[in-house]
């Protein structure tokens, strides 16, 4: 998972723009101005994953949406069939999956919408959404029990 | 052309975002969904360009943008032509021999909501596509300017309450029934025009692939449930999608050359409109007594179609 270290900060963006490094503020940009998403060549980009890619600071990778979150997503490991519902359905991109394996999610990016834990087909479910303070490991072992079927 | 493999999810999964996070899209907003699915299924150079709208306000936020491509914001109205003009000079730079890299492939593609297709854009979408340009343009519908505050677009179906047309004593929402966009572009004789739904994520895949590969221009109408002003809650966007397509509210379909057409997916059991429709807070003034007879109008709308739909089937045409 290390490997997977995310580059999101804050505000980087607005501290460059503060800073003065070059950017111009926003009533300053004219026509035809060009944001790169990465530094230097970029033709390959289709096949490198996001951990081999040089994100320029334009790109919104590098920007966080943590804070829109009220739940947070947690997930469980033990129970995950690697299905990838919750990687084909999450809007924000931040189901981190690498070879055909789940590996979890990227909490600088999700904004907590739970559409993973609908799509999740598992029981009991391999994503809960728990409130945005709950350390993960106490999240894990709150995990609820496989619900039995309903008689008939 | 380089399609990603969509054989199954797994498969699929391996593919590379193009399209990043930290967008400021609503949380479980359908629109990301069907971008990104659109820049996984290829692994082509993508030229995209995007109306006004949603997807456009939120992707580009200055100083970042969620775009891992070449990328183009115009007007309100014109990505079509955008995408055309610039696939026109990509072709004629490519006869030249002048493009940095002469064998990449390309393709072009432009994004507009449903305000942007149906209403704003319709003139421009209607002149790219008769010129026969080589593009693929996708209309995210979520049937109405949800970027502006929910107006009625023509894209709105019949009852729904917009800010522009809203219901209460005297009305029940808007009046008038939604535009046909699918069999509009049909007749244009496009050679790929299809109706598609996140939900459903392979036909899909699918239909974005065969308009991509597909020369000349090709349209595609996605269904973006908004639960902004669809009124639900956001964890449900692919519950009401579901609902959506197996109420046939939203049928899923293609059709070739403007004659040939295909059901692209058959719901095991067909539910009743009023199902989809009580699952949305737009729709809620329907079940008073005095509006009850609209429920049964959108019903009979449905099921025409739907019949309409499976006669042109059979009959080829």
């Amino acid at each position: 998972m290390q490997h997977l270290k995310l580059l999101a900060n804050d505000n980087r963006g607005l501290n460059e723009l503060e800073n003065g490094t070059g950017l111009v503020g926003w009533n300053e940009v004219t026509q035809g101005s060009i944001l790169p998403s990465f530094e230097g060549d970029a033709t390959n980009i289709a096949h490198l994953k996001s951990e081999e890619r040089t994100y320029s600071g334009y790109n919104s990778y590098t920007a966080t949406v943590a804070s829109w979150r009220v739940l947070k997503p947690v997930y469980n490991r033990d129970i995950c069939i690697d299905c990838q519902n919750c990687w084909v359905w999450c809007p924000d991109s931040s189901i981190l999956s690498r070879d055909k394996q789940m590996l979890g999610i990227d909490y600088d990016h999700c904004k907590g919408c739970s559409v993973c834990v609908e799509v999740c087909p598992t029981n009991p479910k391999s994503l809960i959404m728990f409130s945005e303070q709950t350390l993960l490991e106490d999240a894990l072992t709150q995990w609820p029990e496989k619900k039995k079927k309903e008689d008939k | 052309m380089a399609a990603t493999s969509i054989k199954n999810l797994k498969e699929f999964s391996t593919s590379n975002d193009r399209f990043e996070g930290a967008h400021t899209l609503c949380p479980g907003c359908a629109h990301s969904m069907i971008v990104r699915e659109l820049m996984n299924c290829t692994d082509d150079n993508l030229v995209i360009a995007t109306n006004t709208g949603c997807l456009e306000v939120s992707t580009a936020v200055y100083p970042f943008t969620s775009w891992d491509t070449s990328w183009i914001h115009i007007g309100f109205e014109n990505a079509a032509t955008a995408a055309a003009g610039a696939e026109a000079m990509y072709k004629a730079r490519k006869r030249k021999g002048s493009l940095k890299d002469n064998d990449a492939p390309v393709k072009f593609v432009a994004f507009g909501g449903d305000g942007s297709t149906y209403d704003i854009g319709f003139q421009w979408l209607s002149g790219a596509v008769e010129r026969g340009h080589d593009f693929t343009y996708i209309c995210l519908d979520n049937e109405n300017y949800a970027n502006t505050g929910g107006q009625r677009s023509s894209a709105t179906p019949i009852g729904a309450t917009t800010t522009t047309a809203q219901a209460g004593s005297h009305s029940y929402g808007k009046k008038e029934k939604k535009k046909d966009m699918i069999a509009i572009m049909a007749a244009h004789g496009a050679p790929y025009v299809a109706q598609l739904a996140p939900n459903k994520w392979k036909s899909m895949a699918k239909g974005f692939q065969k308009a991509l590969e597909t020369e000349g221009p090709c349209f595609i109408n996605t269904v973006s449930a908004c639960c902004t002003e669809w009124k639900f809650d956001p964890k449900d966007t692919i519950g009401i999608t579901d609902l959506a397509t197996d109420s046939l509210i939203f049928p899923i379909y293609e059709i070739i050359d403007g004659h040939e057409l295909n059901i692209l997916y058959r719901p095991k059991n067909v539910i009743k409109v009023e199902d989809y429709l009580a699952a949305q807070g737009r729709y809620k003034h329907l079940f008073k007594p005095e509006y009850k007879h609209i429920i049964e109008l959108i019903q009979k709308d449905v099921d025409d179609k739907w019949n309409m739909l499976q006669r042109r089937e059979e009959a080829r045409i």
